[in-house]
């Protein structure tokens, strides 16, 4: 061998044989790696016990008491750009959820004229941009002629149902009288009383809940008896192949876009973790008929209906007579 | 003169080696790598080369400012001046090497050094705006206050690094940001667009940040006049004094608040550009004084 290669070869046999020289580090780092070392054992990881309650935030775990202000927080800061969000991260394919749902659920009843006592109440819940409201609006007024039924929009977060309300104006319905505007907690609608709602709709919502259980008990206490619950949310795939592109897809492409678009990146990684968190089919028709919900189809075993593969379902639920 | 700065620019002392950013780029987005600082957010090749050309493209796109380019209704949201869309775009574009650059330059220096070891940031809590106001007139915390003052912002309005691997090149680039209104100050430019691209061009010298070098796109979005303005004063001023000046990212700011604007230019080597505002102004003056006389003259005419 020539002296060059030689050499080079006896340096890295060297450099293999040698203990690894330790990382060059700067005073301000070796600082800092020593506080971080000294935080690590002081900080402790949220203890759960009945004092305080710890429940999940995407994939964090926090106290109870603060999931609501941080929901709060998220939703506030996505209000203004929620539908242009919608439609990128989505493709456009939440507006064809979103028409399907309403028409299976078929809101209205037929040929309806306007009077006193008829028509149904429907309540939206987390709804506070109006989507699902203004397509049940539209579903009774022009499929079923029904000119009575009146919705009750409720979100949590005022900066949605400003939104929405703003939308009601420019659409037009605005001033039908049909559409009223609650800011409440769904797992507390102490303002709705008990047996007064024929139809409860919750789109994309109830995942963002601190208690499901607690949501779903008050809406079986709203419902009247033969009322049904309607339930569109994210779900488990069923195909293998469609999950491990559509999970890279939300944990990549989404909160890059909500960088670009919104320039809030961590609401958007909130919103792809709570879909991951969220349980599946089946768990979630368990919970549905645990709040004393009979649930349609789950004899013949299709306790729900899935849309694009699983992207999206629809669980339904009737208030037992 | 400019030979041996560019020099300068691009030599290292020998001791401090730059360092690549660490190979394992090659990681899923399902399964990043754990922070290495508050809200670190490990990125991949494939999306911070997203990151970069997005951000780079839609930074350009500003319909409110009369931008060339035909903007399509899904993008209509675009309504002002996105700072945070060139932000990322600095985070995305800054490694591999140029932040590396930067740091060293800081440890090179013993100002930098202290400032990379005391880690100071600048937000309303550490920069009493009421103090600052109380400051002699030249200082450059009087300056630097009164072009808050003026473009109604505060130092808080500036995002937190999320995109730099390197927790202390993060810090680096944390200063260099909430830096950017004392840069203002110090050279006298002021905020709005033709002001905000000559500094942009002197930072570039001086910083090397590719960011810098990359605003200098927005030199398509403005007027001819400006443009003339910008190719034969402006450009050359910001090479010249970039390239030989000291680092500007070396300046501990709060250390030098009470001192005279002129006194730490002087020190740093920075000679002040003509003043934009009264070029401006006495342009428009200009303009306004012989429109008057047109129509004065036309009236005549008329007669």
């Amino acid at each position: 061998m020539s002296t060059p290669t030689l050499t080079r070869t006896s340096t890295r046999l060297t450099h293999r044989l040698l203990p690894p020289r330790p990382p060059y580090r700067c005073l301000s780092c070796s600082r800092l790696l020593a506080q971080q070392q000294q935080h690590q054992h002081q900080q402790q990881p949220p203890k759960q016990d009945a004092q305080n309650p710890t429940t999940h935030f995407g994939f964090q775990t926090v106290p109870s008491s603060s999931k609501q202000s941080r929901v709060a927080s998220v939703f506030t800061s996505v209000a203004s750009s929620y539908d242009t969000m919608n439609d990128l991260m989505s493709l456009g394919t939440h507006r064809l959820w979103k028409d399907h749902f309403v028409r299976s659920i078929d809101p209205g009843i037929r040929d309806c004229a306007e009077g006193n006592g008829s028509g149904q109440t429907i309540l939206d819940i987390a709804g506070g941009t109006g989507d699902i409201a203004f397509r049940v609006l539209e579903h009774c007024t022009l499929v079923k002629n029904d000119h009575a039924s009146k919705i009750i929009v409720s979100d949590i977060n005022p900066d949605m149902l400003a939104e929405g309300k703003r939308r009601a104006r420019e659409g037009g319905y605005g001033q039908s009288g049909r559409l009223s505007w609650l800011e409440a907690n769904a797992e507390d609608l102490r303002a709705m009383p008990d047996n007064s709602v024929d139809l409860y709709t919750v789109a994309f919502g109830i995942r963002n809940f601190t208690s499901k259980p607690r949501a779903l008990r008050e809406a079986f206490r709203v419902l009247k008896p033969g009322g049904v619950f309607a339930c569109l949310e994210f779900s488990k795939l069923n195909s293998r192949l469609l999950e491990a592109v559509y999970k890279r897809w939300s944990f990549g492409a989404i909160p890059l876009i909500g960088q670009l678009v919104a320039g809030d990146r961590e609401s958007y990684q909130y919103l792809v973790e709570s879909i991951e968190r969220f349980p599946g089919q089946e768990e979630w028709m368990g919970m549905i008929e645990e709040a004393g919900f009979l649930v349609p189809g789950v004899e013949e075993g299709k306790g729900w209906e899935d849309l694009m593969g699983g992207i999206a379902c629809v669980h339904k639920g009737v208030k037992p007579l | 003169m400019l030979e041996t700065a560019s020099r300068k620019l691009f030599a290292l002392p020998p001791l401090i080696r730059v360092t690549t950013a660490p190979s394992t780029r090659s990681f899923s987005v399902l399964n990043r790598p754990p922070p290495n600082y508050q809200g670190h957010v490990p990125l991949n090749a494939f999306e911070r080369g997203t990151l970069a050309a997005a951000s780079a493209v839609l930074s350009l796109m500003n319909p409110r400012r009369g931008g060339r380019f035909t903007v399509p209704i899904l993008l209509q949201w675009i309504l002002i001046l996105r700072e945070d869309l060139i932000a990322a775009l600095g985070e995305a574009t800054a490694t591999p090497f140029f932040i590396y650059r930067l740091r060293d330059a800081m440890l090179s220096n013993p100002t930098g050094r202290r400032v990379l070891r005391d880690r100071p940031r600048i937000t309303s809590s550490t920069m009493s705006m009421t103090k600052l106001r109380t400051l002699p007139e030249n200082s450059v915390g009087r300056a630097y206050v009164s072009w808050l003052d003026r473009e109604g912002v505060s130092p808080d309005t500036r995002d937190s690094v999320k995109y730099i691997d390197d927790e202390e090149c993060a810090y680096v680039m944390q200063r260099y940001r909430e830096s950017h209104d004392f840069y203002h100050a110090l050279t006298g430019l002021p905020v709005f667009v033709e002001g905000e691209v000559a500094l942009k061009a002197f930072e570039f010298a001086n910083t090397l940040l590719p960011m810098t070098g990359l605003s200098l796109f927005a030199i398509t979005r403005m007027k001819p006049a400006e443009r003339t303005r910008f190719w034969n004063a402006y450009l050359p001023w910001a090479v010249s004094n970039g390239l030989t000046s000291k680092d500007i990212i070396n300046v501990y700011w709060e250390e030098e608040l009470g001192r005279d604007v002129d006194d730490l230019r002087n020190e740093l080597g920075i000679e002040r550009p003509p003043d934009l505002r009264e070029t401006r102004k006495s342009l428009k003056e200009q303009k306004r004084a012989a429109k008057e006389k047109r129509i004065r003259m036309g009236g005549l005419r008329a007669d």
